[in-house]
């Protein structure tokens, strides 16, 4: 599993990549209201605008991290946008997108350098 | 940058873990671990403590109750002179052209008249009473802090300390004694809930709050839920939703002009941006505030442009307060529109993150106040 500095969590899973919010950007976040998630079949560039949340204070944009194709979206989220509150690091993930590279993988952090940067 | 300032509760905000941000100069608690969402929720099913000790408190004091109203009067568009003791009532500071400097509650506490003013604009507030009011006393209270309880339990709660509040009616103000301090009491708030707001001497404050707070049905709110839950019941912030190029008619606010200050009242005008108010009075504003409901979940945050059409055409107005009502389960706003297209039903489109997306012209509050009248 790798972390992005957006703190983006990318989990592997057969030949995709699972992409969701962490813990601690969910709690600094607040409860979230809404979700707006990409097409499925869209091709995205790093750092495309993906994902658009809300929470109770703002609108944040969720960026693609690397290139590839989304291949699915998980829809729950658009009615129940509280789930990501609830389980931002399990089934509250956000995409899952085909990587054109996957070596682009591999510029972002451990789970330990993740941790490290937001002590 | 100049340092923030604190309020009494400032200790016991950090105690429990609030996250404090810079709001009109005083750092102050956006949020508690509970969240936004559930003090919101909070408030409006059982009861909510506030700490809104930012906000102004000033005395004006004269040769009697009347002389210091009617000095008063040439300064807000409101009935001052005739507001009973022990009532209070919402208006507004004007300007000469008619806009709005700022918001606050008057009350007649018998020999003298008290204000409650926003923070933000305190200083400036100050400054236009020494410079406009003569025979009068402005004394700025800034030894006392000011708390709010809100929500359907919080008679129950306060009564338990203060008996004599349960016998108030909404906009009543007494003078009591609570854990042995000297306590004004108002019953009002910034919620639509019931409740009261309590001002009591800073020394008094921490345990005041302590004391509401041991009560299981209190929960501490932060900034972030007072605003949620302002907005569901329709009022203004100020700053956002009114401001001083905004007419009080433009802003819907004319019920809070009493007759008496309108054309043919025996105390019509004579304050400041009077021709403007009196004439949009009788003839209409060219906008006006009103509430909308996006459809969908999508937040329409402040800002967004809003459209007579779904596409074409330049931006008829601007959302000035949008978020999501956690209790109307929906996203809602507030904004201006032409006064053509603010009838309740009427369909616009707001556009967010470039995509225009519909809403509908709603009747205001959101959610229905439950004052005790």
């Amino acid at each position: 599993m790798k972390f992005t500095e957006e703190h983006e969590w990318l989990r592997p899973e057969d030949d995709v990549i699972v992409v969701g919010i962490t813990e601690h950007a969910a709690e600094q976040l607040g409860d979230i209201v809404f979700v707006e998630l990409p097409e499925v079949g869209t091709e995205v560039s790093k750092d495309d605008e993906c994902v658009v949340i809300e929470s109770v204070k703002a609108a944040s944009d969720i960026l693609a991290p690397i290139d590839g194709e989304i291949v699915e979206v998980n829809e729950v989220l658009i009615d129940n946008p509280a789930k990501v509150n609830d389980d931002p690091m399990g089934d509250a993930w956000f995409f899952k997108i085909k990587p054109a590279d996957a070596s682009q993988l591999d510029d972002y952090m451990s789970e330990a350098e993740y941790k490290d940067m937001i002590s | 940058m100049t340092a923030l300032l604190q309020t009494p509760l400032h200790a016991l905000h950090l105690e429990l873990g609030a996250r404090m941000v810079a709001f009109a100069g005083y750092e102050m608690p956006v949020q508690y671990p509970a969240g936004v969402m559930k003090e919101h929720l909070h408030t409006r099913e059982a009861a909510g403590l506030f700490d809104v000790s930012h906000m102004g408190q000033v005395i004006l004091r004269g040769e009697s109750y009347e002389a210091v109203a009617l000095a008063l009067e040439a300064l807000v568009p409101v009935d001052v002179a005739g507001l009973k003791p022990g009532r209070q009532r919402y208006g507004f500071f004007t300007n000469d052209a008619g806009g709005l400097r700022d918001d606050l509650m008057l009350a007649n506490r018998g020999d003298h008249l008290f204000l409650v003013v926003n923070a933000a604009c305190k200083q400036d507030d100050l400054a236009h009473l020494v410079a406009h009011l003569k025979d009068v006393t402005i004394e700025p209270v800034t030894d006392r802090a000011l708390l709010a309880l809100q929500g359907p339990e919080a008679e129950a709660v306060l009564s338990a300390l203060a008996p004599e509040v349960a016998a108030m009616k909404f906009m009543d103000v007494i003078t009591t004694t609570i854990l042995g301090a000297e306590a004004w009491v108002s019953r009002s708030g910034y919620t639509g809930e019931d409740g009261f707001e309590i001002s009591v001497p800073e020394a008094g404050a921490e345990a005041l709050a302590r004391a509401l707070l041991e009560d299981d049905r209190v929960l501490p709110v932060g900034l972030g839920a007072r605003d949620s839950l302002r907005l569901e019941a329709g009022l203004c912030l100020y700053g956002h939703d009114i401001d001083t190029a905004t007419s009080p008619v433009e802003a819907a606010l004319t019920w809070a002009i009493q007759k008496v200050r309108r054309s043919d009242g025996a105390r019509a005008g004579g304050f400041p941006g009077a021709e403007r108010i009196l004439s949009e009075i009788h003839n209409g504003a060219e906008r006006r505030r009103v509430g909308l409901r996006p459809e969908g979940r999508a937040p329409m945050r402040e800002g967004t442009p809003l459209y007579a059409g779904e596409t074409g055409g330049d931006p008829v107005g601007e959302v000035t307060s949008g978020a999501f009502g956690p209790t109307l389960g929906a996203p809602m706003s507030m904004g201006y529109l032409p006064s053509e297209l603010a009838a309740s039903g009427t369909k616009v489109w707001g556009e967010v993150r470039g995509k225009r997306l519909p809403a509908t012209v709603a009747d205001l509050p959101f959610v229905p106040a439950r004052f005790k009248r």
